[in-house]
């Protein structure tokens, strides 16, 4: 359906040549956009109806003393679900561990929160297929997991800020929720993500369109494609001074993928931004001494690079 | 009543700060909005910023923000 509209637009109305610069970055473009667009309102909007089921209490409660594996699994689950702001790190991180909740499972929330959320994997799908959304939940859940669970066995507990344990809290919450409020919730949430993201996918599906017009195949593949070793890790150190909410990141590339670049080189560059956050770390080091901070960015870092390889050796 | 909005400081505390007070100008009661900057005040209530607590109870965390009329409808509720 979109791409008879970007067919239509470009081919029909507007008689441009086929295989032409112009004509094939229009196309991409008007393909693009309504597509993910319409996926982000409709998509969005059930996961926070979704949400509206799961409050922050009922997570923490349900995180609270489990045992390590499923905990961790657990957290690396809801973190899909739950959005994440660089300024709740703190609050987020206090109360789980507030209520019990263990600091490996903790940590594995951390990780898979910013890294792994709704609008990426909309995103992922619209643009690559359902094959490469999949792939992506699966590796960022298996790095949530093993960093969580590692972090947890190596027992860093008194690496914590002392005052994060001194802290006592308020228990209920009062906020009781009926199915008007899910919707009015639910739309909302849509408006916010819009407003968010609407520029960053017009920039960058813009870019990819230029890119995918404009760019020759072999430029990438000669600097980034799969013969160069140190792809991942340019990759990865890209990504942390660098940190976009997932959307600005991927219709560039998915153009770059395009020309060349190796699904696991970029799944270790969108994991890197969103995950390896510089101000993140930043705040998050006035409950995490320097030694737990560095742990949590080495296992993290080291797994996303770990997996930017696999997936280059497998595909 | 005394309400507390929680928030370090982003845009997101600001306009929710901006939201309550319109709430209790609109209501036309006597309510004190306060701004809690401090995490481990935060911590003490809420796991996502921003937060609103009315009179000690929590009514509201994370994104997106609630809108006016909510926030007068739980001012109400607790009075």
């Amino acid at each position: 359906m979109f791409k008879w509209f970007a067919d239509f637009i470009t081919y029909d109305l507007l008689r441009l040549p086929h295989e032409q610069h112009l004509s094939e970055s229009l196309n991409f473009f008007l393909y693009d956009i309504p597509k993910i667009y319409f996926l982000l309102a409709t998509i969005v909007f059930l996961v926070a109806i979704v949400r509206t089921f799961l409050p922050p209490e009922k997570i923490r409660k349900i995180l609270s003393h489990k045992k390590e594996l499923i905990g961790n699994f657990l957290a690396a689950a809801f973190g899909i679900f739950t959005p994440f702001c660089t300024c709740s790190a703190i609050p987020l991180f206090i109360g789980m561990l507030e209520s019990g909740v263990p600091l490996g499972v903790t940590m594995s929330f951390l990780v898979s929160s910013p890294m792994i959320n709704e609008v990426a994997l909309i995103l992922l799908w619209g643009l690559f297929g359902w094959k490469v959304a999949l792939t992506y939940i699966v590796s960022g859940m298996g790095i949530a997991i093993a960093s969580g669970f590692i972090i947890g066995r190596l027992k860093m507990e008194k690496e914590v800020e002392a005052f994060v344990f001194q802290i006592k809290t308020v228990t209920e919450s009062e906020e009781k929720i009926d199915w008007k409020g899910r919707l009015t919730y639910a739309v909302d949430y849509v408006k916010d993500i819009f407003s968010q993201v609407w520029l960053y996918v017009l920039l960058g599906v813009g870019l990819g369109a230029l890119i995918h017009g404009y760019v020759p195949v072999e430029f990438v593949t000669r600097y980034a494609g799969n013969s160069n070793p140190f792809a991942v890790i340019i990759a990865v150190a890209l990504g942390v001074p660098l940190y976009s909410n997932a959307a600005g990141t991927i219709p560039v590339v998915q153009a770059l993928m395009e020309k060349g670049l190796a699904l696991g080189t970029t799944l270790a560059f969108m994991m890197a931004v969103t995950g390896l956050s510089l101000p993140e770390f930043i705040i998050l080091r006035k409950v995490l001494k320097p030694k737990l901070l560095l742990t949590f960015f080495g296992t993290v870092a080291l797994g996303i690079a770990l997996i930017g390889y696999l997936f280059n050796l497998v595909f | 009543m005394k309400i507390k909005v929680l928030g370090p400081g982003c845009p997101n505390c600001q306009e929710l700060e901006k939201r309550v007070k319109k709430a209790v100008e609109e209501l036309k009661i006597e309510a004190e909005v306060i701004k809690v900057t401090d995490y481990a005040e935060i911590a003490k209530y809420v796991m996502m910023t921003p937060g609103v607590v009315i009179d000690e109870k929590v009514y509201h965390e994370g994104k997106p923000l609630p809108r006016v009329e909510q926030i007068k409808k739980w001012i109400e509720e607790k009075k």
